[in-house]
């Protein structure tokens, strides 16, 4: 049993039928990367794994609770964090203030109306944000405006604040997308860095088979809606069908 | 001190002195002076002052916080008059458990409110809150208004009559809202010389909360609560999955700012005990956005500014007349003296409206972050003028 089970999901939005009868199992502490051709539905099956949409059939279980039917936010506070493929932070905080609000969601949860003490008062929060900027290495910059960095920096923010909440999985969608190869290359190094360091389950989505073939232990192909081979990255490579996925039929 | 860093505790001490001196800061002019018009502080200004600026500061946490623009908030100020006024009606003029009901009722009633209306964000969100506003007004105005069941009197308006209970009025007791006996309306004139200032006890209640409602205010801006309705105003998706349900975080910002609301409400009716429809109506509503943002939409004092602003030019701009502008201008040619008064007119008495929508358009236009940003790149002129100036010798402490 892998900590995410996804059991004959399907979606259709109107004519299109998105996802259709996709089985997918990502062991725990593993990274497992799924790939495809534009509109294969990887980002529709993300989308179904975080609440932001609901499958018409199929199960999706995580540490064998069903996560259907649910909100993101309860999704997240059962240990599925998410980096968006732009980041999403908060570009009208400092870098400290972002960073803080995740560990204020993992200390109070969903809600708490804590309005009266002020936050530099929250020590707990704060020395746990200020950790994780330094883990980051981006402690100098805690005064900034989020809004203000560099892509990579927002990037690296975002991933700091899914990574300040302790997930058990964490899902990147394409989290290199529109990068230069040295931004690459840098996160690249930051993801390897953050699975040596803890045990934590990644499931990345993306386009870049570099990024793939130099992270991923699992590789699940994703063609027209439905997976077409799960294997490891060295079986991958060479696959016929992937090559015919990716190519087209005639080459 | 009281839980504030050092910038904060001083803005609260600026705002406290102020607002206590404020008789003597508001009446510049000697009495029966041509400039004598220009002073505004009689009681009944300086009351209105810090009651719109408790609204406005209520406005503010919602607005300026969470970006969420209602456009109904005067509903909130309506329900805590009558509110007050019923308790008036009901158990005494003592102003104390009038104010209280007034703020519990407009805090049920912006749960209420809030509730559905925050189901959508944006402008439908705006627009779902002039609805509600528009439906009190509707209410108040005539449908609670019948023979069977009179609970605003419609048009006349609510107030006190001689045959109500009053179960607990004694007739050591003044005939007007009082607090433990001393009425709201007590005024002591001080007269130095050709001045003369005025010191109201009900001046001096509406300060006293308006301090308090300041500061609990900065506890909430700068508190973790504060920071989340930043977030929710910054990047919701990010919220969301971040953990964090913004509904409750901009729901209780919703009930707190109908909070202020409702006090400001039940402290009008507390210094006035009449309570009427058209205090709900839109434009009240648009008032204290307008006040929001001519002082500075997310600053802690520019509300309380755009309060002091508007009611300012209201009252001192409607008083202005032909005969006054012809003083003014007496000095010109006739012709020309005519001709300015010609020109000023529309915008004075009840051209009032248009000095201040050009006032209005020169702030956001030049000062989008409202008279708090004027302010500030003032400070920043003078600092820098200074250090021209002085260039290599000390450094100058710039006044702020």
């Amino acid at each position: 049993m892998g900590i995410l089970e996804v059991k004959n999901v399907g979606k259709r939005f109107g004519g299109l039928q998105a996802l259709s009868d996709v089985n997918l199992s990502v062991a725990e502490n593993t990274v497992h990367a799924i790939i495809g051709p534009n509109g294969a539905g990887k980002s529709t099956l993300l989308n179904c794994l975080v609440g932001k949409l609901i499958p018409d059939s199929g199960s999706v279980m995580f540490d064998g609770q069903s996560v259907l039917g649910r909100a993101p936010y309860e999704i997240n506070q059962m240990g599925i964090s998410r980096v968006f493929q732009t980041p999403e932070i908060f570009g009208d905080l400092t870098v400290l203030e972002n960073m803080m609000i995740p560990c204020f969601a993992k200390r109070d949860g969903a809600f708490e109306l804590n309005a009266l003490p002020s936050v530099s008062s929250q020590k707990d929060v704060m020395d746990r944000a200020m950790h994780m900027l330094e883990e980051m290495r981006m402690a100098d910059k805690r005064n900034m405006h989020a809004a203000a960095m560099s892509r990579g920096d927002k990037r690296r923010l975002e991933i700091g604040m899914c990574l300040s909440q302790e997930p058990r999985l964490l899902l990147l969608d394409e989290p290199t997308a529109g990068m230069a190869r040295a931004d690459t290359n840098n996160t690249i190094d930051l993801l390897k860095q953050i699975k040596q360091e803890r045990d934590i389950t990644i499931a990345i989505i993306e386009h870049d088979m570099h990024v793939v073939f130099s992270l991923a232990e699992r590789i699940t192909v994703l063609a027209q809606g439905t997976p077409l081979v799960e294997d490891t990255p060295e079986n991958i490579k060479g696959h016929p069908k992937v090559r015919e996925a990716y190519l087209g039929e005639s080459a | 001190m009281l839980g504030l860093d050092k910038k904060d505790t001083s803005l609260l001490i600026i705002v406290a002195i102020l607002t206590l001196l404020a008789p003597f800061i508001l009446n510049p002019f000697p009495t029966g002076s041509a400039m004598a018009q220009f002073n505004a502080g009689y009681p009944d200004l300086m009351q209105r002052f810090v009651i719109f600026g408790i609204f406005a500061i209520g406005f503010n946490i919602l607005f300026g916080l969470t970006g969420y623009l209602s456009f109904g908030h005067a509903a909130f100020l309506g329900v805590g008059s009558y509110s007050a006024v019923w308790m008036f009606k009901l158990l005494s003029y003592n102003v104390i458990p009038a104010i209280a009901l007034s703020v519990v009722v407009a805090a049920l009633f912006s749960l209420l409110i809030g509730y559905v209306s925050l189901r959508r964000s944006g402008i439908y969100f705006s627009i779902l809150t002039l609805a509600f506003a528009q439906m009190s007004f509707a209410l108040a105005y005539s449908v609670l208004s019948n023979p069977k069941f009179n609970l605003t009197n419609g048009e006349t308006g609510l107030q006190v009559y001689a045959d109500d209970p009053q179960i607990f009025h004694r007739d050591s007791l003044p005939d007007m809202p009082h607090l433990f006996g001393l009425s709201m309306r007590s005024t002591y004139k001080l007269d130095i010389g050709a001045w003369s200032f005025d010191f109201n006890a009900g001046y001096y209640l509406c300060a006293v909360i308006m301090m308090v409602m300041f500061y609990l205010a900065i506890r909430i801006f700068r508190s973790p609560f504060g920071m989340m309705l930043r977030a929710v105003k910054s990047n919701q998706q990010r919220m969301n999955y971040t953990g964090l349900n913004p509904r409750p975080y901009t729901l209780a910002a919703f009930v707190i700012s109908g909070m202020y609301a409702g006090l400001a409400g039940g402290l009008m009716a507390a210094m006035d005990p009449l309570a009427g429809a058209e205090r709900m109506q839109w434009t009240a509503s648009g008032e204290v956005v307008l006040m929001t943002i001519l002082g500075g939409a997310g600053t802690l004092i520019g509300p309380v500014l755009g309060a002091g602003f508007i009611k300012y030019f209201e009252n001192i701009f409607s008083k202005i007349n032909d005969n006054i502008l012809h003083q003014w201008f007496s000095f010109l040619p006739d012709g020309i003296e005519d001709f300015m008064v010609f020109i000023v007119h529309p915008f004075i008495g009840k051209g009032w409206h248009l000095t201040l929508g050009i006032l209005f358009m020169l702030v956001v236009i030049f000062l989008p972050g409202g008279l708090v940003e004027g302010g500030q790149r003032l400070g920043k002129w003078i600092r820098n003028r200074g250090k021209g100036a002085t260039d290599a010798k000390t450094k100058q402490e710039p006044a702020e």
